[in-house]
């Protein structure tokens, strides 16, 4: 149980640190073959509405929103900071454990001046294959929900 | 204020817009006044949000918060969110089933039709206290708004003075909400996107054809919507709404490739890994993929493929708007289709693969104009004079019929301009 906990905080850590350095071919490779990954307002998850600000429940359909995100998509021109905290573990499986982390992103752009742009949590379900912890499912419930300006890069 | 005169337009057709409009403070109290709170009808919510008897939705008009709810016989009923007693915000929370609304700061009572019901130690305390005898509850309700109701969509007018509903959307905009609320609507959620910009780039930005496959590379480099597909703009007679169209693979990847190549813009076409993504399901008899429409001063109804939507925008300062998305599908959709629904959801929204891009654009817009007031933007796609519809993409020719029925309101319509 302690050498999961060590690996879900060295998978959360890697995640972050991967999308400040705008490394998104490293970060696809944190999750498993089979994933989801989505990101939820807070007001739609408490009314239990599905709509989904970003919403890829295939690895297909997470490839090709990086893909876009290189070769179409224009946005304001900034760098990440990932703050993530302590995880939780919710739940052990053989297969993988299922965690929780609260998260913030700060984005600074290219003058210097930084701005929160957004908090929630992270609820992923992780997958042990050969050795190794991969993102099976993330979740991201967004307490930011009125996303200021746009939201491009991944959170 | 002197600035504010019909002088203020270079030209009489509209087609050059001072950045002042953008960022002076006393035009943007102006625009409250006799925009939001004068003779136009703003969107409220829709029906299927507050069903049954007590449901309540707040918003707003301009900046001025609403409460719209379902009284005890079935009726929509809307007021502005303010306490007669001390101005605070009555009903405080977003959405919910109440049978009164009561203001927290010293719980005076409102019905569901916005009358004054109750006020606490009305008569004081062994008769000592409360209020004069002369003090007419009937007088101090929330003050009430007009509400009309097109197929399930709410409007509501917090004047006294606008045109009927119908003659307001005109027959063009009714024709279109009749044709998207064909069928009874569920909403799917929420989405919201705080701009640093004036309110009014985001209601050009909905009217302006010629930007979206140039701003929105998405469009053109997947292959979902091209300014060489068979489109157009369509106003109401007054030119304040408008409604952009195209149809579903009316053009030649050919014809695509030898047009937006001459204009030198990037049109190397890139295959999706997940092609459904942005496959459009024809759900009525026409082939219309992409329908916009903007109505004066607000809101705008969207169907982008298959995602539908409606948009409000939400004025907070003169610096910056929220857009308030509600996200639709048909009440009878099966649930194959409500997937496909939210995976186009992708498409739209502060994260859409084809809509963040306005939240940018606007943005450095409105920082850049700032310094520099008397100077003004270009609105001549499609050409200048004459405000009419076309049946051509590259235009922007809707944003002068915007600006015209705004000068209109604004007291501020220079002689001879055009309509």
């Amino acid at each position: 149980m302690s050498a999961d906990r060590g690996a879900v905080q060295d998978l959360l850590a890697e995640y972050g640190a991967l999308i400040d350095a705008a490394k998104f071919d490293e970060w696809l490779g944190l999750f498993a073959a089979e994933c989801c990954y989505q990101v939820l307002p807070r007001e739609n998850y408490d009314r239990g509405l599905p709509v989904a600000l970003i919403f890829c429940d295939s690895r297909a359909l997470l490839e090709d929103r990086i893909r876009a995100l290189r070769e179409a998509n224009k946005y304001n021109i900034h760098t990440d900071r990932h703050i993530i905290g302590l995880p939780r573990i919710l739940m052990h499986a053989a297969d993988g454990p299922t965690v929780e982390a609260p998260f913030a992103v700060y984005q600074t752009d290219q003058e210097g001046e930084t701005r929160l742009f957004a908090t929630g949590i992270y609820r992923d379900r992780l997958e042990r294959a050969s050795g190794r912890l991969t993102i099976r499912d993330k979740l991201i419930l967004l307490d930011t929900f009125a996303i200021p300006s746009l939201l491009a890069t991944p959170l | 204020m002197a600035i504010l005169t019909s002088d203020i337009w270079p030209t009489l057709d509209y087609s050059r817009v001072p950045f002042r409009l953008y960022h002076d403070a006393e035009i943007y109290a102006r625009e409250q006044e006799r925009i939001f709170r004068g003779p136009v009808w703003s969107y409220l919510c829709l029906d299927a949000e507050i069903p049954n008897p007590g449901d309540f939705r707040a918003t707003y008009v301009g900046e001025t918060p609403i409460i719209v709810n379902r009284d005890e016989t079935g009726a929509v009923k809307a007021f502005v969110n303010r306490c007669a007693h001390r101005g605070a915000r009555v009903r405080r929370e977003l959405s919910g089933n109440a049978k009164n609304h009561i203001c927290i700061y010293h719980q005076w009572c409102y019905g569901l039709d916005g009358r004054l019901t109750a006020i606490p130690f009305r008569r004081g305390i062994r008769g000592k206290g409360g209020l004069d005898a002369s003090f007419d509850m009937c007088e101090h309700g929330l003050r009430p708004l007009q509400v009309g109701n097109v197929n399930g969509v709410l409007f509501g007018t917090i004047a006294g003075d606008a045109e009927p509903l119908e003659d307001y959307l005109g027959a063009p905009i009714i024709a279109e909400l009749r044709r998207l609320f064909e069928r009874p609507v569920r909403v799917l959620g929420y989405t919201r996107q705080r701009v640093r910009g004036n309110w009014k780039l985001y209601a050009e930005n909905t009217r302006d054809n010629y930007h979206a496959s140039l701003l929105h590379e998405f469009l053109v480099t997947f292959g979902l919507d091209r300014s060489t597909q068979v489109g157009g703009v369509r106003m109401d007679a007054r030119h304040r709404h408008n409604i952009t169209w195209a149809e579903a693979g009316s053009d030649t990847d050919e014809f695509a490739h030898q047009a937006y190549g001459s204009a030198q813009v990037r049109n190397d076409y890139l295959s999706l890994k997940e092609p459904e993504l942005v496959r459009f399901r024809p759900e009525r008899n026409d082939n219309l993929g992409l329908v916009v429409t903007s109505v004066f001063p607000s809101a705008v109804f969207a169907q982008i493929s298959n995602s539908l939507a409606v948009r409000e925008i939400r004025p907070r300062g003169i610096d910056e708007f929220e857009v308030f998305q509600t996200m639709i599908g048909y009440a009878d959709d099966p649930p194959e289709m409500t997937l496909h629904r939210l995976h186009q959801a992708n498409l739209v929204g502060p994260a859409g693969l084809v809509s963040m891009e306005d939240g940018e654009a606007i943005e450095i817009v409105h920082r850049t104009s700032k310094p520099e007031p008397e100077r003004t933007t270009i609105i001549e796609l499609g050409g200048g004079g004459v405000i009419s519809d076309r049946d051509y993409r590259v235009t922007d020719v809707p944003l002068r019929g915007f600006w015209s029925y705004y000068a209109e309101l604004m007291g501020i319509e220079p002689a001879g301009a055009v309509r």
